[in-house]
């Protein structure tokens, strides 16, 4: 239920401003907009001083001290003395509690709002700061890495395990789930144009070499990007939330050793394995399509698939799970640590970690298209 | 190298007399965040067996302080320096050696959270020395009774309160009995006897194994009752404005922030310190 109120300005000849509260002042009955106020005081020239008239206030909580603190502020900035005798005790006695500690200089800072040119300017030194941010980690990973390989590296074994478990045997569900769906689309798409031509046993190649060679490692890199780099991303950014990385760091343990290492190890060594199961799912996938469809024969369709698929397509594609096992791990813990030191930034941290993993995988995966092209692979 | 940790409590002597040696120097230390200055002008020394306590307002940056005094920050200018040698200028190597002396216990406790409160103490232990499982766990055992969580070992961090994080933290903190023990606010968000215990043991700690304490906190009661020295940030003037016993800086110490500190927001004679404002405004 809202009742009126009422706020009016008056100026005496001397250029006194009177400000007339009256009716209920509550949150229910909502606030003036800040222009008013301001345009009260400076129109037509700011006063010489500024009273207040509460007599008439029926109610009044926070609302009332929001507005009258306002006008104080405005005043002040002018130069403008307050007289705050004619409100209700107690909001002079909050508006001077609000008013104790001056606002820290810069402290607002943060809240102007800048210009388009200003806005474009920071996304793009957002950006670069981004990549800028990727090499020094790279390089701290690479001597990581360094120290496990000569047996120097702090690292839980325990931990090592605990990464290969979660980014291997318990993503096997979806990736079944996945790959077979992506082979299965693939060879219903390859049948439909190449019936056509009645040449519908080479879905048994299409579907061999595109799983082998792109779908089966991008699927899998992909998936372990949604799957374990967000959460790599989510479980170190809460470390650093909680100082956990900062009592590692205290120990002198190197949190690159103890929490990157065991899962960049567990997904280079999970990602290969992964992809081969893809392609084979991917490929058994194909093989419902051709012979529910297609009318082949189980025995015609292995038979092409192998003739068609060489090892130089499993290698390439299982190369390429490697390094995709490697940037999602990267991703993740990278933006795990960058994590600032609340909850909000260890989502944004887990967002980021899965579209800088994705984006990789992509660039990545064109990168590899083209050496392989001049390669004549 | 190995050994020196687990032994060190043996070599320490354990009370010195007056004139001890210095511990800790901090040399014209600035801190500070990008283009704001947290403190400048820093310069203490920490003696041998100090409970030295750093005081001040609130976001003043006494946190700070301690996070660059054990490297997790940098500071802007000025080192830090232990038993004479620069860690702020010391090569990663170093640095981790004179690490393995400090303990740190921080605010909330900072406990591995995907690790036991054994696993949590055994930590340092397997990284640091060579100590078998079994007499590892007799250690992680010992640390566990000291802060009175004995048969807490299996306790994963979040099945315990927040009094009882901070006395594990506490104990993994003393994990490699460092000569060093940091604590920031031990007894923020402690009830009163709880409190007490922790001021009681961090005594204890400095007796027993002859450690010098640097501590955080606001709790008049735990400043006058175990600091043997310490210093006050002032926030308005970004430095150091007084140190000292807490005692006398209260007798001696003419700065008005320092007074009202020390006697818990009552002005100080002759420094009209603000008491309420406004209430006589209307
Ligand atoms: N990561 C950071 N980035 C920027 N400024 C920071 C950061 N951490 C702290 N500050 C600023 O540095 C100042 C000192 O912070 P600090 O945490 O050291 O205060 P404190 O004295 O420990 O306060 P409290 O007693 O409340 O714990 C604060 O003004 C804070 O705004
Ligand atoms: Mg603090």
């Amino acid at each position: 239920m809202t009742e009126p109120h009422e706020l009016s300005f008056r100026r005496d000849e001397g250029q006194a401003l009177e400000v007339r509260l009256a009716g209920s002042w509550t949150k229910a009955e909502g606030l003036p907009a800040v222009d008013e106020l301001r345009r009260a005081i400076d129109l037509p020239a700011p006063p010489t001083r500024v009273a207040f008239d509460a007599r008439g206030v029926l109610r009044w909580d926070s609302a009332l001290v929001a507005v009258v603190d306002r006008l104080v502020e405005l005043a002040r900035a002018r130069g403008v003395p307050v007289a705050l005798d004619g409100l209700p005790a107690g909001v002079v006695r909050l508006v001077a509690l609000a008013d104790a500690v001056p606002e820290r200089a810069g402290a607002a800072a943060a809240g102007r709002s800048p210009g388009l040119a200003a806005r474009l300017g920071e996304v793009v030194l957002a950006l670069w700061d981004d990549v800028v941010g990727f090499v020094p980690f790279i390089g701290d990973s690479v001597l990581a890495i360094t120290a496990l390989l000569t047996g120097r590296a702090r690292m839980r074994v325990t931990d090592f395990f605990l990464a290969m478990q979660d980014c291997g045997a318990s993503a096997l569900g979806i990736v079944s789930l996945i790959s077979l769906l992506v082979g299965l689309i693939l060879a219903f798409v390859g049948a439909v144009q190449l019936q056509q031509f009645g040449a519908t046993i080479y879905v048994a190649d299409l579907v061999g070499i595109a799983m082998t060679r792109e779908m089966g490692a991008m699927m899998t890199g992909i998936i372990m990007a949604g799957r374990t780099g967000a959460s790599f991303a989510a479980q170190i950014g809460n470390m650093k939330v909680t100082e956990e990385i900062d009592a590692l760091r205290t120990f002198g343990i190197s949190p690159m050793e103890f929490l990157v290492l065991p899962r960049m190890a567990a997904l280079f060594l999970m990602m290969p394995l992964l992809t081969l199961y893809s392609d084979f799912v991917g490929m058994a996938g194909g093989m419902i399509v051709g012979v529910g469809m297609l009318d082949l024969t189980p025995e015609q369709y292995v038979k092409h698939t192998m003739d068609a698929v060489s090892m130089t397509n499993f290698s390439i594609g299982v190369v390429k799970g490697s390094v995709f096992g490697v940037l999602v791990a990267l991703a993740g813990c990278l933006r795990g640590m960058q994590c600032g030191n609340d909850s909000a930034a260890v989502g944004r941290a887990t967002t980021s970690a899965v579209v800088t993993s994705i984006v990789l995988i992509i660039v990545t995966d064109a990168v590899f298209t083209v050496i392989c092209n001049v390669l004549g692979l | 190298m190995l050994e020196a940790a687990t032994r060190s409590v043996a070599i320490r002597e354990a009370d010195e007399p007056v004139g001890r040696p210095a511990h800790i120097v901090i040399r014209d230390l600035d801190m500070a965040f990008g283009d704001f200055v947290v403190m400048r002008g820093l310069s203490f020394t920490i003696s041998r067996g100090d409970v030295f306590v750093i005081m001040g307002g609130s976001g003043c940056g006494k946190s700070t302080l301690m996070r660059t005094m054990v490297g997790l920050l940098e500071p802007a200018r000025g080192e830090v320096l232990y038993d004479g040698a620069s860690f702020t200028a010391a090569p990663p190597e170093r640095r981790e050696e004179m690490l393995r002396k400090m303990g740190v216990l921080f605010q909330q406790g900072a406990l591995w959270s995907s690790l036991t409160l054994a696993e949590n103490i055994a930590l340092p232990l397997q990284q640091y020395t060579r100590l078998g499982p079994a007499a590892i766990a007799e250690v992680v055992d010992l640390k566990l009774s000291l802060v009175g969580l004995r048969g807490f070992g299996d306790y994963y961090p979040a099945a315990i309160s927040g009094g009882m994080r901070k006395r594990a933290g506490l104990a993994r903190a003393m994990a490699l009995d460092p000569e060093i023990l940091f604590f920031d606010e031990p007894s923020a968000g402690l009830d009163p006897i709880s409190s007490k215990l922790l001021d009681d043991l961090i005594l204890e700690l400095r007796t027993s194994l002859g450690a010098t304490i640097v501590l955080v906190t606001h709790e008049l009661p735990s400043i006058f009752a175990i600091a043997t020295n310490g210093v006050f940030l002032d926030t308005e003037s970004r430095t150091m404005v007084a140190t000292g016993s807490p005692q006398q800086m209260l007798a001696s110490c003419p700065n008005p922030n320092v007074q009202t500190f020390l006697r818990r927001g009552a002005p100080a004679r002759g420094a009209g310190a603000s008491s309420a404002p406004g209430s006589e405004e209307s």
